[in-house]
């Protein structure tokens, strides 16, 4: 019995995000904006949060700012560049492509590809060579061989 | 072929240890972050002042290199830092504007009355939106402008003596020059 109850409130459970009534846009398309750009947004203090999910006192200032643009008319790229003029590119939980973190971005594709190239080297030294796997015993080398297993025996 | 290989292993250990010689290095810290607003001009801001008496703007700033000083009463190392706001306005004669960030005007004034007041004259940033539009993420921090207002240094956190004798202060003096 207890585990249904258990289970059925897990049902219910959501998130917790750390948005506060009283940020809240009353136009809901213009708040699911906000919360969409607030989501890519790194709350400075905490580093590892959005400032969707923190509670932090700058995490709510930058919502505000956010929300201020966005009820001003700002595009979603605008809101986001107002925030970035401020804090620079670290804020952006999505780091851009620059040649700055072409390693971010690339190293790990082209760490695949090496690794996949490196591999295939590998294997194709490895593989038996073909013309003496395939070739029958000669003649010598059988008889040697019956006479090692009768030794054995 | 062989060879290359054979030297991989050094090669990606060089790399990695240069890296790490970089990034570890003594008194960095990788959560102090360079400011988007170096080299810039200030944002416009129009603040009333802690005494009630005109505006503090970009405006009165301007003409000589200063210090913006971003404080608030209940920061703790805004107490550490502040000895050496002081020396700096007291002794060096340097121009310091303060802003008084998400504090109440009482507490701003007894924290003055108890330590001293070095500043030029101090903006109430009652709600922290000029702090905001500076880039500010966590009292103190400490803005060199030079003559145009354009910010030259940012310092995240409380000042040290060695830092205001190694960099702030060569770099004011440099300002003044120029």
């Amino acid at each position: 019995m207890i585990r249904w109850i258990v289970l059925f409130a897990l049902a219910f459970v959501l998130p917790a995000w750390a948005v506060e009534p009283r940020e809240r846009l009353a136009d809901p398309a213009l708040e699911a904006r906000a919360r969409a750009i607030g989501v890519e947004l790194r709350c400075l203090v905490c580093q590892n949060e959005s400032i969707d999910e923190s509670h932090a006192p700058l995490a709510h200032d930058i919502r505000v700012l956010v929300r201020e643009r966005v009820a001003a008319g700002d595009s979603d790229a605008e809101a986001t560049r107002a925030v970035v003029a401020r804090y620079g590119d670290f804020v952006l939980l999505r780091p851009p492509v620059l040649p700055a973190t072409w390693l971010l971005w690339f190293g790990p594709g082209v760490l695949l590809v090496g690794g996949l190239i490196g591999t295939a080297i590998w294997l194709r030294r490895r593989a038996p060579n073909p013309t003496t796997a395939d070739a029958e015993l000669s003649e010598a080398e059988r008889q040697r061989l019956d006479r090692l297993l009768r030794e054995d025996g | 072929m062989r060879r290359i290989l054979s030297l991989l292993p050094i090669l990606l250990f060089v790399a990695l240890a240069s890296y790490f010689a970089v990034a570890l290095r003594p008194g960095h810290d990788p959560h102090v972050l360079p400011s988007a607003m170096l080299d810039k001009p200030m944002p416009t801001f129009d603040l009333p002042t802690l005494t009630g008496e005109g505006r503090l703007t970009p405006q009165a700033i301007l003409g000589k290199p200063a210090l913006l000083n971003v404080f608030a009463s209940w920061c703790a190392p805004c107490r550490v830092e502040h000895p050496l706001l002081m020396r700096l306005a007291r002794k060096e004669g340097i121009p310091i504007y303060g802003i008084a960030h998400k504090d109440k005007t009482a507490d701003s004034i007894r924290f003055l009355q108890q330590l001293g007041d070095p500043y030029t004259a101090i903006g109430v940033d009652a709600d922290g939106r000029v702090s905001l539009d500076f880039g500010v993420y966590g009292v103190p921090e400490t803005y060199v402008l030079d003559r145009a207002g354009h910010i030259r240094k940012r310092v995240v956190g409380p000042l040290g003596a060695e830092m205001l004798e190694k960099e702030i202060l060569p770099l004011l003096r440099a300002l003044e020059r120029s």
